[in-house]
């Protein structure tokens, strides 16, 4: 098959139009002449791969020209500036290019910009707790209770055993529990009505309120130890009570996950069922099953409202979960700055300072949940 | 070691559908009998219900006997774990145990039945079975290394070492070449031929060269169309089927008239 020959207008020059005019074939074959075609369209003239950025600089400068002559903040001017560059780069490119690459050029700035909208609240956040909360730690804040401490001084040890403590024996209720009703549900229950019926509870368990949870352990414990019970176990109940389903439904996923064929291979070897699920099931999920648990953990480790209820407040330190009051972390920081005391900035500080810590636990925990995902995860060691 | 096996009227369904109707055949002993036919045929239901595998499907079940030294597999009191110990099963697509090395893999069956073993026989068993499946050259170096980093041709053959470490009286062997290339293919024909000496093999494939080169029987099934069951339409002598077939089916699949 014989093209017209053509001259090669590859140029990527940005403002080069010529390649939408149907190229005159010359000195064309008389065959193919009655057919003229034009070259195949594998190429057509793209922006310079810093157009982005020269739009996005040009944007910024004239927002921020009309924002100081009409005397705007900072919001406004970022608002137009991303407006500006989400009109100038694919009116530019439908210039150029085409209007395939100009509907990327829409989408991909949408997609930026909703991703940079997403990390505001928490990179703000962040910020906030830092500046105010990073000032307060320090060894005594760290290691100290608030016991007969009025005004300056004290610290959140007590809060911190509590938290960790209440969300520790919660974890030793939920995962158990979770993970054996997870695996029920893949490798016992099948489609059968007892599995569909606890996977409808567990969806409805995963939308109890906290409140509720709370209230629940309140009311069982109120029928074995009287009215006014507090003890930090009960925040523990609470707690599992809102970390089972998350750890269920987690832990299915990862069992799912399991290819038939290892439970198929393990099975032909005359290796019982739940020793196949014990020995290769479990530890090819591992990975996800931790990572899973952690999340849960980071998950329910910053819940107020059930501990309020049963775990109660204290300025002591109390390391025995089944008896009296236990502070915990956030239940400190809802009490330090609703009743911060007299002169109420020390209290304040204090909340701030507990809720940079707590925060720094949930981080550390999903830090630890990756690195133990990587070192449980089965190696292709090539 | 080495039994055959007796099947007879043997009907498998999957719930209310029969998959596989009326299969008799006898298998024997220290010898290849290769299961061929088109696809859906029930070649590989017929090859999983030889070790139980196949209820392991929910719904699934089998009518009819297979008898294997003297005693029916479906038998009331017999249990599949057992069977499965007698009559090990090499897949389709290799499937070695990802968390666990080379050396763990070999020993699967061993230590995930939690037979205690001394360290110098666990040694032995692997280097056996390595050596049994052509393996032990390529691998020697690194038994600590995680099985799912050999080749596609390696890990199958990791997994007939794994599943000769337990020491069957039979080996079911599930189109065990279909993703492998060529060479890898060669490699585990050899093995076929090598391992004939000590066990019983019974392997489904749909390369007919194949079928013609490693075995001694052909057994062809076929079905009479879409939904209905597969049937034993003939067992022979590989040479004999594939030189002079009693059935007009069987010569047709076998000359790739159909099929």
């Amino acid at each position: 098959m014989a093209r017209a020959k053509t001259p090669s207008t590859h140029s990527a020059s940005s403002d080069s139009l010529s390649e939408e005019q149907p190229v005159p074939a010359q000195s064309a074959p008389p065959e193919t002449a009655s057919r003229r075609t034009t070259p195949l369209p594998l190429s057509h003239p793209t922006l310079p791969r810093w157009a982005p950025w020269l739009v996005a600089g040009i944007a910024a400068a004239a927002a921020g020209l009309i924002a100081l002559t009409l005397g705007w903040g900072l919001v406004p001017w970022a608002f137009l500036a991303v407006v500006l560059y989400a009109v100038a780069l694919p009116v530019w490119s439908l210039l150029v290019e085409n209007r395939r690459a100009a509907t990327d050029r829409v989408v991909s700035t949408l997609v930026w910009v909703a991703f940079a909208l997403a990390l505001v609240p928490l990179v703000s956040l962040i910020e906030t707790v830092l500046v105010n909360g990073l000032g307060v730690i320090n060894g005594q804040f760290l290691t100290y209770s608030m016991r007969n401490i009025i005004g300056p001084g004290g610290g959140i040890y007590h809060a911190i055993m509590g938290t960790l403590l209440v969300t520790l024996a919660a974890a030793v209720i939920s995962v158990p529990v979770g993970l054996l009703t997870a695996i029920y549900l893949v490798e016992y229950g099948g489609r059968g009505h007892l599995a569909r019926t606890i996977t409808f509870l567990v969806d409805v368990m995963t939308g109890i309120p906290s409140i509720v949870a709370g209230l629940f352990a309140y009311a069982l414990f109120l029928l074995f130890f009287g009215p006014g019970v507090r003890m930090g176990f009960g925040g523990s109940i609470a707690l599992s009570l809102l970390m089972i389903p998350i750890v269920v439904r987690s832990c299915e996923e990862m069992i799912k996950l399991v290819p038939d064929e290892l439970r198929e291979a393990s099975y032909a070897l005359g290796v019982p069922k739940w020793r196949t699920i014990v020995k290769v099931v479990l530890p090819t999920a591992m990975a996800g099953i931790i990572t899973g648990v952690t999340l849960a953990i980071a998950r329910v480790i910053g819940e107020t409202a059930p501990l309020l209820i049963i775990a109660g407040s204290t300025d002591s330190l109390n390391l025995n979960l089944f008896g009296e009051r236990m502070m915990t972390l956030p239940v400190f920081i809802y009490y330090s700055f609703t009743q911060p005391g007299v002169p109420p900035e020390y209290g304040i500080e204090r909340a701030w300072g507990a809720a940079l810590v707590l925060i720094a636990i949930v981080m550390a925990l999903n830090l630890l949940a990756r690195l133990l995902g990587r070192f449980f995860s089965p190696k292709t060691g090539r | 070691m080495a039994k055959s096996i007796d099947v007879s009227d043997l009907n498998i369904f999957y719930r209310d559908f029969l998959a596989v109707e009326g299969v008799s055949m006898t298998i024997p002993a220290r010898s290849v009998t290769a299961l061929i036919g088109p696809s859906g045929c029930g070649k590989s239901t017929f090859l999983r219900s030889l070790n139980r595998m196949h209820e392991v499907i929910p719904g699934a079940r089998v009518d009819g006997k297979i008898v294997i030294d003297g005693q029916d597999l479906y038998g009331p009191d017999v249990d599949p774990v057992e069977v499965r110990r007698q009559v090990g099963m090499v897949f389709q697509r290799p499937n070695p145990f990802p968390t666990m090395s080379i050396y763990d893999n070999v020993l699967a069956g061993i230590r995930l039945n939690s037979r205690r073993i001394p360290k110098a026989k666990a040694d032995e068993i692997v280097e056996k079975s390595l050596r049994g499946a052509n393996l032990w050259t390529e691998v020697r170096d690194r038994l600590g290394k995680p099985g799912a980093g050999l080749s596609g041709g390696q890990q199958q053959r990791l997994c007939i070492a794994r599943a000769i470490a337990v020491e069957p009286q039979v080996l079911l062997m599930d189109e065990p070449c279909s993703a492998l290339d060529p060479i890898s293919t060669s490699a585990i024909e050899d093995l076929i031929h090598e391992l004939r000496a000590d066990y019983t093999i019974v392997i489904v494939t749909h390369n007919m060269q194949q079928a013609a080169r490693v075995s001694e029987d052909t057994a062809f099934f076929n079905l009479a169309g879409a939904g209905l069951p597969g049937r034993l339409i003939e067992m022979n002598p590989t040479k004999k089927i594939f030189s002079n077939p009693e059935e007009r089916a069987t010569e047709a699949y076998i000359s790739g008239r159909f099929g």
